[in-house]
């Protein structure tokens, strides 16, 4: 085949070069935070391969657990949230004719564009001013705003694709307006749904600016407990949670994957 | 406007694109409501209830399927709705994929159908309610024109099988004479002219009517005298456009003076090399030259420019291709001609835009 020939022959060097730097800078600093998790000593030489920062991770940071712990809940809680609400928005604003409907699309897209420190400030300076004491609440509320747009927005692409006349049918066909909602809309967009979820699970997880402004004693996330902790100079420990994640991220990754793929095959 | 539209009829609604023939189908399906008038079913007003309570189905010109369903769950959509047991289920969307002959593909998702086998699934889920009223809103407009033509006889074969109402919307004139019991030819939100499709192409009501169903030639005239003629009045009009008079024939005597658009269809138009033989009454001959020969294998269209008069327009004249011998010898380009058609095939038609 003619392409194939030109292509082994004859490879730009600048897309080469380009490409070899991407993934020297992508992942040279992973693999030298997974290296040193496995080293015994605590500095920067290497002495030899132990397994000390895992054991210490696992058993001796009860605090580090703890703002986990917080992580999880609130990511999960605000992912579902922003998703339940920011879907249903997405339905409303593209299939209902109301006054006001372009400026709230534009509205809803705010939290997006803004810089995060601006709303982490403007979000303390309200939550102080009504008297809401910071905490998990606060980070939740925060966590919720800030993710709601991204549903938003890949809910209503995918809508967008959507034929209306399939509601009519559905209608047509006997089902009333909840059982075509329930039955036909929701099915249809359910991949969009799914991967808004994710999305928002990832943004809650690895938050940090807005999560810093708006968190209270006792409800870190685990972001604010790391940077706690390299504040005090980088413990080892660090680089061992790192690969974890690391791990743990890349299996998150390549499940979602196989999903998206099976996801669109089926669509 | 008013429509009564028979039990089991294939009624047709035809017009342009925008004259309101949708809207009037969704007003009926109930997905559109009319500022005023009422929709009879059975001389009860079905306005104030929803699409989901009435007796009617319909299929769609983009075939709106449920893209996360597969074709078999697509079709059993409504029984599942009305809670019928299993078994029920399974033999009715059997016994209706059997009908538009998808046995093959019940598993599959619309996503990996051809267009004609989706608009198939959309038939057999509109009909599987056993609904009194089918609604077709352009269903085949999406298709390619060998695919339409099958699909349109497969609809009409359906719609002698389950013997329901079908109200078939669409812009394709040839679609709607070619399936339809009667049809309603729309211009504007105003219907023009209900009538068989016989009725409709061969005594078009308006100039409309008459310039969208088929193809025809058309002119304004004057009527300079009116007599009676065996069962008909034969009427004799001035046509400005061609700058002489012509002879035409009409069931009602009109009066002198009053103004008609006149039109006669290309294929009544005999093309003839030689002055034309027949010693028909009233029979109308023009003499010019063929502009622009259009030749389509089964018929010849000419395009041809009059003689004497430079400011006509071209008369459009069909020739149909029968019997290869007998066809005469071919008509070219420039070649003089003798264009003739009889009294009793022209028509005088009202222009109610004017």
């Amino acid at each position: 085949m003619n392409h194939h020939t030109y292509s082994k022959k004859k490879r730009p060097s600048f897309s080469n070069t380009m490409l070899i730097l991407t993934i020297l800078f992508l992942f040279v600093p992973l693999f030298v935070v997974t290296f040193f998790s496995f080293n015994s000593a605590k500095g920067m030489q290497w002495e030899h391969a132990s397994l000390i920062w895992y054991k210490t991770l696992i058993f001796d940071s009860p605090s580090l657990w703890l703002a986990f712990r917080n992580s999880i809940i609130i990511a999960l809680t605000s992912s579902v949230t922003a998703t339940v609400l920011g879907s249903l928005a997405a339905i409303g604003i593209t299939w209902y004719r109301f006054k006001g409907r372009s400026y709230i699309t534009t509205i809803s897209y705010l939290p997006m564009v803004l810089p995060e420190v601006i709303i982490g400030i403007s979000m303390l300076i309200f939550f102080s001013s009504v008297k809401i004491r910071l905490g998990m609440f606060t980070i939740f509320v925060a966590h919720t705003t800030f993710n709601l747009p991204f549903v938003f927005m890949m809910v209503q692409a995918r809508l967008d694709e959507f034929d209306y006349s399939t509601i009519e049918a559905a209608r047509d066909l006997g089902a009333n307006e909840r059982q075509a909602l329930v039955k036909v809309v929701i099915p249809a967009i359910m991949p969009a749904i799914l991967s808004s979820f994710l999305m928002c699970t990832t943004m809650s997880l690895e938050d940090f600016v807005i999560t810093f402004f708006v968190s209270g004693p006792g409800s870190g996330t685990l972001p604010l407990y790391v940077y706690s902790m390299i504040r005090y100079g980088v413990s080892p420990v660090i680089n061992a949670l790192s690969f974890v994640m690391i791990l743990g991220t890349m299996l998150i990754a390549f499940t979602f994957r196989r999903f998206l793929k099976t996801a669109a095959a089926s669509a | 406007m008013s429509v009564t539209i028979k039990q089991g009829e294939f009624f047709s609604l035809l017009g342009p694109s925008g004259c309101g023939k949708t809207t009037l189908l969704r007003i009926i399906a109930g997905f559109d409501y009319p500022d005023h008038g009422r929709v009879l079913f059975d001389n009860k007003d079905i306005l104030p209830i929803p699409p989901d309570k009435r007796q009617s189905n319909t299929i769609f010109q983009t075939y709106a399927l449920f893209p996360h369903l597969t074709v078999y769950e697509n079709i059993a959509f409504p029984l599942r709705l009305r809670k019928l047991g299993k078994d029920e289920i399974d033999e009715r969307v059997k016994h209706y994929v059997h009908m538009v002959q998808l046995d093959d593909h019940l598993y599959k998702k619309p996503s990996m159908l051809s267009g004609g086998q989706k608009q198939r699934v959309a038939i057999a889920r509109a009909l599987i309610n056993e609904p009194s009223v089918l609604l077709l809103d352009e269903p085949l407009s999406a298709l390619d024109a060998k695919l339409r033509q099958n699909l349109l006889v497969e609809l009409d074969d359906i719609h002698d099988k389950v013997g329901i109402t079908f109200i078939y919307v669409t812009h394709d004139q040839s679609e709607a004479l070619g399936v339809s019991d009667r049809i309603a030819v729309m211009d504007k939100g105003k219907i023009l002219q209900i009538g068989t499709p016989y009725e409709i192409y061969e005594a078009p009501a308006t100039r409309f009517v008459a310039q969208f169903i088929g193809e025809t030639n058309i002119f304004s005239c004057t009527v300079l005298s009116c007599e009676p003629f065996e069962n008909e009045y034969m009427i004799v009009v001035d046509v400005p456009a061609l700058g002489t008079t012509i002879n035409v024939t009409d069931l009602e005597p009109q009066e002198v003076g009053s103004e008609f658009d006149f039109t006669v269809r290309p294929e009544k138009i005999r093309i003839t090399l030689n002055p034309p033989r027949s010693t028909a009454a009233g029979l109308n001959v023009f003499k010019g030259v063929v502009e622009e020969p259009v030749y389509s294998g089964f018929q010849s269209k000419y395009y041809v420019k009059l003689d004497d008069i430079p400011t006509a327009p071209l008369m459009k004249a069909f020739k149909q291709h029968t019997v290869f011998l007998e066809d005469g010898p071919d008509i070219e380009w420039k070649d003089s001609v003798y264009l003739s058609w009889t009294a009793v095939d022209g028509y005088l038609v009202k222009d109610v835009d004017r």
